[in-house]
């Protein structure tokens, strides 16, 4: 079986956008944290998150955004999420981290944001 | 209505029961954002069994039966592993403020099973630990 999550990272000036494509599960969650791990990461202004094709998320890949979420914030790295669909939102909805993360509809959004 | 399937207790089979959690409520007609509720309560429950009660070991097994009769749904999931798992059903909230703070990855999971069912619960039979979740699907 082929991996369940792939993560596309597309630099420009002062924002990594890394596109994220398939299923966040306790199986796949590590392909993003290796991701948001990288230390050039940090170098950033901002790090958006495309979610159009994020199909699913467990708390396995929650957790990834959260266990990283204060190490970017204390470099100044803005962490936004775009294109997030309903079901996924929900997710964050259930547990309340749609009011601890910065979540927009667009990427025009996200790069205002 | 009533399906049921049996995995080996590896990571790489929560696609195969997503995959069928999804395939047995879409084919009762319930709506997106429901059967991913669902879809996420199982997967859940069923990595905490495979990768907490039983190490990854896939030469273990779990037996998962999903019943819907009317608007009500029971899943049983039955973990065939020696050592006996049993968390307790519903949690507390968790403290979502402090895990970011520590940057802790983990224990939500339960939290999100216990918003989205009706009833969850934990048992022993037969030296198994099962996993009983019921919910009134809209």
């Amino acid at each position: 079986m082929g991996p369940i999550m792939k993560v596309t990272a597309q630099p420009a000036d002062t924002t990594l956008t890394l596109i994220l494509d398939g299923e966040l599960d306790a199986s796949s969650a590590v392909v993003l944290d290796t991701e948001l791990n990288k230390p050039e990461l940090l170098h950033y202004k901002k790090v958006l998150i495309d979610c159009q094709r994020l199909s699913y998320i467990s708390s396995a890949g929650l957790g990834v955004f959260i266990s990283h979420l204060q190490r970017l914030q204390d470099s100044n790295v803005k962490l936004v999420f775009f294109n997030m669909q309903e079901k996924v939102f929900n997710v964050f909805e259930i547990l309340g981290l749609d009011s601890l993360m910065t979540i927009v509809p667009t990427q025009q959004e996200a790069l205002a944001a | 209505m009533q399906d049921r399937i049996r995995i080996s207790c590896s990571r790489q089979n929560l696609q195969q029961v997503r995959d069928f959690v999804r395939g047995f409520l879409v084919s009762a007609q319930r709506s997106d954002l429901v059967v991913n509720q669902v879809v996420l309560a199982v997967d859940e429950v069923v990595a905490n069994f495979i990768i907490h009660a039983n190490g990854e070991d896939d030469n273990q097994f779990l037996d998962l039966l999903l019943v819907l009769a009317d608007h009500h749904l029971d899943i049983e999931i039955e973990d065939h592993g020696s050592t006996l798992f049993l968390p307790a059903g519903k949690v507390a909230n968790p403290d979502l403020r402090a895990y970011i703070q520590q940057g802790r990855k983990g224990g939500m999971g339960m939290a999100l099973v216990s918003r989205i069912m009706d009833q969850v619960e934990f048992f022993e039979r037969n030296s198994h630990t099962v996993c009983h979740l019921s919910k009134t699907l809209p």
